[in-house]
């Protein structure tokens, strides 16, 4: 299991102090993430993994954006995973999607 | 210049927005989250510049590059470094960024995209042998085409290559790949000090070899067969006390 928080860093550092922005960018992330993970979760309970691949694509970005790296990895091999119609990583994915859920409930 | 976002998601739009806003002779005229509509308002509207997304639903970065008569200056913008190598066959695209994209790099980019006029169109060749300046590319690489998707090798790790009918069995340490070519092909894109065509059908990493006998060889767990012409080669190429 990969021990990693997200943080804001990236955004912080984007943004160049400019708070506005920070709130704008969050507000989009908390909004968009959710439909992207739910779009996730339906798709890999169909077990249509090409689509559930581009999703994670998607995902993968804001994992990126959330400062984490090793997940990101896992997120990409996962994606990799799918598109050969396996779910090999999918446990550990999914514990990705949790700690950045629970990250976004505190802002 | 004036320049368009084309991204599905909302967030890396924003984020390049943000990014553009660093300049101020960048102006954001429009965004839009697929390239159906990028269409319909570049049949209306011109611009200098395109920021693109590669990975996108149904119609791809490429797909789009593809309906543009006379395309402006287009910068990539994905998380699929693969890509790199043949996003550079295109003459209108002048840098590829990776996702998350960091300002220094952005910056780069745009001062690239203000100062190329006419950038000559190369094919994949060409690019091979100048992959360097592509962030993702050492020159240990190689890129092979799998359902579309340009994949990333690392060349020293591959221990054999095998013919079978209209394609090759690339086999790594890690993976092994199938690909559409031919042996002569890739033959000619490995490093001869490092790979040595031992059979008709076979190519192999020489510092993968465990043993040898008379006329095979044991890679891994693979028994190449060694044809007669070639082994004089083979040996030549053995540090043999």
């Amino acid at each position: 299991m990969i021990q990693e928080t997200p943080n804001l860093n990236y955004i912080e550092k984007l943004s160049g102090g400019d708070l506005t922005f920070q709130e704008k960018l969050i507000g989009i992330i908390k909004t968009e993430f959710p439909e992207e993970k739910e779009i996730y979760l339906n798709n890999i309970e169909s077990r249509n993994f090409k689509e559930a691949s581009e999703i994670v694509h998607k995902l993968k970005h804001k994992i990126s954006i959330l400062g984490l790296e090793k997940s990101y990895e896992v997120a990409a091999n996962f994606e990799n995973s799918l598109l050969e119609n396996r779910a090999e990583g999918k446990a550990d994915f999914e514990n990705i999607l949790k700690s950045i859920t629970n990250f976004l409930a505190t802002l | 210049m004036n320049c368009i976002i084309i991204d599905d998601e909302a967030t890396a739009r924003a984020i390049i927005g943000q990014l553009c806003s660093n300049f101020k002779n960048l102006d954001v005229v429009e965004e839009f989250p697929n390239a159906i509509q990028a269409i319909k308002y570049l049949n209306q509207n011109k611009v200098d510049l395109i920021l693109l997304d590669i990975h996108m639903p149904d119609f791809t970065g490429f797909d789009f590059i593809a309906t543009l008569k006379n395309p402006p200056k287009i910068i990539l913008t994905t998380s699929d470094p693969q890509f790199a190598i043949q996003a550079f066959e295109y003459e209108c695209i002048v840098d590829y960024l990776v996702k998350p994209i960091e300002l220094a790099r952005f910056e780069k980019a745009i001062q690239k995209a203000e100062s190329v006029a006419a950038k000559p169109v190369k094919n994949v060749e060409t690019v091979n042998a100048s992959a360097g300046s592509v962030e993702t590319s050492s020159g240990n690489d190689l890129y092979v085409n799998i359902d579309r998707r340009l994949i990333k090798i690392d060349i020293p790790s591959i221990y054999l290559v095998e013919a079978k009918g209209d394609y090759i069995n690339v086999k790594t340490e890690e993976k092994n790949y199938t690909v559409h070519s031919t042996l002569k092909k890739i033959e000619d894109k490995l490093p001869s000090d490092l790979f040595l065509k031992v059979h008709r059908s076979f190519i192999i990493n020489t510092k993968k070899i465990i043993d040898i006998e008379d006329n095979s060889v044991l890679i891994k767990k693979d028994v190449i067969p060694v044809s007669r012409a070639n082994r004089p080669e083979l040996m030549k190429r053995l540090n043999l006390l």
